[in-house]
């Protein structure tokens, strides 16, 4: 492993860094690529440099679904316990991201005033991260079938994550349910592993690529490695979580702001990282308070009141978030529409719609299908018997046909990641809109 | 009820990309067709199941394919004769490679297929994936989606399925995508194949009613169930298919 040699930056680079985020702030972009870019070119051991000089060092986070919501999650748990955290908020999980925004919190000096980082990176970007900046602490999440028409097949994706495991320097969180990202224990030696997982009686509400049709990848029960954090039971934005292991194991039930099953398991994750970071130093009442506080990312779902009903956004972008979509949440009482682009950004591959049973949404239908896909998706829901009313390709027209004929009930939408962005967008040109959590 | 019985060959490590779509498809077409379709799945080391009238099989990640390898050279010869006897099959992806002749690695090292389809693959380090569209005399434009790196080349005695013009299909060479031999078909591609491909789901469909009760197939009747028939929703969606970037 490469040894990275602490360097201050060269203050040039520092300077044409910040005047390129100005411009293209200036210029109405979102202050994100551009500058990182520029700096990249001009001094290439910039992030390590700044990133090295942090007293706790850098913590990752990876893996396919949920990495957004769980590194925010690990970040208020961090700073409720008064920690000084600097992370990539702009949701721009490249490395030029990440200098971005290093660039927007750091002195003309190069100094960065903060006690730790913790950054959410794509897996394919993290692998050229985890070579310049070392982590100290990564969390792995899971690996699923996403963006594998980039990435290719679902063990090249694992390897990714291996990867950063192995150019971890003290410890490394695995999910003890993947059994793609359990078994990165075996290539570690040096590092400290600890696990999340679930109890036996919640893996149903958890069900994986390869349990579809038949589970081969699943460790049995009694190969499981006992885990640091275990989500025990599972409420209505309520967790019961088990902590530490054997004697000394506590359990902690809770409220939780965030909501769905998968994010009351990603709260399990951030809670063995911080855990593991912080060793035993822990003020207990803290973290519970900030983990009842702690909120969705943007972006990941979200709720909002649109002329005076509820419209919640749910963002699915492969079989198993999907699945886990329709489960967390009832159809009953609820209008529903789905919205699915096959943009770059969404992945161009439609295979992964025929891998989710829609036929809980036989009884209530589904009101209105739309997106690029309209058609695969409407076709999709014929062969699982799914009474669909309406079938508009335009995001616009459907969304305001959608709204109009349902302007009382609860309206749930499941979309893919562009069409979300422009479903937000045109919700923004409704007055009476309002976001909660 | 007139019974077809379709076997899905190794449903636990080959299905994946959505191929679980293609079972399906088969199963619902039966019942609008007016028979009652008995859904098999055979995987390694099971019992194989008798009679079948036809057979469909997926992809897998490499270790399934290394997985089922050594069972499927066991039930190679059962295989060899339903395929004889003219049963209609329908393989994707990793399975039409393995009923090939070899998949042979960048090492050299050669998998052994069992040869219904006189086709051989070569792995290679370039993986070819994105949005495919091909010409067939018999099924009209055939639409799908592919990601593989294994690249197949055709003998004397398999006719391609259809010719490419948008995408890669069996090779980056020739303009191959797929093949057929008596009635088996292979194919690269995904997306699910049969929902946006009707023509080659009935292919299959009348083929095995042709042969089990020496009958055409009569008229599809699914059930109404959005604004558009089945049909109009099966032709825009490949309309939308056809027209996206690779
Ligand atoms: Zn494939």
């Amino acid at each position: 492993m490469a040894v990275i040699r602490p360097r201050l930056p060269r203050p040039a680079s520092i300077l044409v860094g910040k005047a390129a985020r100005a411009v293209t702030k200036l210029r109405g972009g979102s202050g994100s690529a551009f500058p990182g870019l520029v700096v990249e070119r001009l001094d290439p051991g910039f992030l390590a440099s700044v990133l090295s000089q942090l007293p706790r060092g850098v913590v990752v986070v990876s893996g396919t679904n949920g990495k957004t919501t769980t590194t925010k999650m690990v970040v208020e748990l961090l700073r409720g316990q008064g920690l000084k955290v600097f992370t990539n908020r702009s949701g721009s999980n490249f490395t030029r991201g990440v200098v971005a925004s290093v660039l927007g919190e750091i002195t003309p000096r190069g100094r960065l005033e903060a006690d730790i980082a913790v950054l959410e990176l794509d897996e394919a970007h993290a692998v050229h991260f985890v070579r310049a900046v070392a982590p100290r602490y990564s969390l792995l999440l899971n690996v699923m079938r996403d963006q594998l028409d980039r990435f290719g097949e679902i063990d090249t994706t694992a390897g990714m994550l291996r990867t950063i495991a192995e150019h971890t320097t003290h410890g490394v969180v695995l999910n003890r349910e993947d059994a793609r990202v359990a078994r990165i224990a075996e290539s570690l030696q040096d590092q400290e592993i600890r696990y999340f997982g679930l109890a036996p009686e919640l893996r149903k509400h958890f069900p994986s690529d390869d349990d579809l049709h038949a589970s081969n990848a699943t460790l049995a029960p009694a190969e499981l490695p006992e885990a640091e954090v275990t989500l025990t039971a599972l409420g209505t934005q309520q967790g019961t979580f088990r902590l530490g292991t054997g004697e000394n194991a506590e359990e902690i039930s809770t409220e939780l702001t965030v909501n769905g099953a998968y994010n009351t398991y990603n709260a399990a994750a951030a809670l063995a990282l911080v855990r593991q970071v912080l060793g035993g130093a822990i003020d207990h009442q803290a973290l519970l308070r900030s983990l009842k506080e702690a909120a969705p990312a943007f972006g990941r779902g979200e709720s909002l009141t649109v002329g005076g009903a509820p419209l919640d956004l749910v963002l699915v972008k492969n079989p198993a978030g999907f699945r886990l979509g329709l489960s967390s949440f009832s159809a009953e009482g609820v209008a529903t529409m789905i919205a699915i682009n096959d943009n770059y950004a969404d992945g161009r591959d439609m295979s992964w719609l025929w891998d989710v049973s829609f036929e809980s949404l036989a009884a209530q239908g589904v009101e209105m299908v739309s997106g690029v896909r309209a058609y695969d998706m409407a076709l999709r829901l014929h062969y699982d018997g799914v009474p669909v009313r309406g079938v508009e390709p335009e995001l616009v027209v459907a969304l305001d046909e959608f709204l109009s004929r349902h302007p009382r009930t609860p309206r749930r939408i499941f979309c893919t990641y562009t069409a979300m962005l422009a479903l937000r967008k045109h919700l923004g040109s409704y007055t009476e809109v309002e976001a909660f959590n | 009820m007139k019974q077809i019985r379709v076997l899905q060959l190794y449903p636990r490590d080959m299905n994946i990309y959505g191929d679980y779509g293609n079972t399906l498809v088969l199963q619902r077409r039966l019942q609008w067709y007016g028979y009652e379709p008995v859904m098999l799945s055979y995987n390694p080391g099971e019992e194989f199941p008798t009679d079948p009238d036809i057979l469909i099989g997926g992809g897998g990640q490499d270790s399934g394919q290394d997985r089922i390898q050594a069972d499927l050279l066991g039930i190679g010869e059962r295989l060899h004769a339903l395929a004889e006897q003219q049963v209609p099959m329908l393989m994707i992806c990793g399975l039409y490679q393995l009923f090939g002749h070899f998949f042979e690695t960048r090492a050299g090292r050669r998998i052994q297929g069992i040869g219904i389809l006189d086709v051989e693959t070569y792995g290679t380090d370039k993986r070819l994936i994105g949005n495919v569209v091909a010409e067939s005399d018999e099924f009209g434009t055939v639409i799908g989606y592919e990601n593989h790196s294994g690249q197949t080349y055709l003998g004397d005695d398999a006719a391609p399925l259809a010719a490419v013009t948008t995408g890669e299909g069996n090779n980056q060479r020739d303009a191959h995508e797929g093949a057929r031999q008596h009635n088996v078909l292979g194919s690269y591609l995904h997306g699910s194949l049969l929902p946006k491909n009707p023509a080659i789901a009935d292919f299959l469909i009348s083929t095995a009613v042709q042969q089990k009760f020496g009958e055409q197939l009569g008229e599809l009747a699914s059930p109404a169930s959005s604004p558009l028939p089945l049909q109009a929703l099966t032709e825009r969606a490949r309309q939308t298919a056809s027209s996206r970037p690779r």
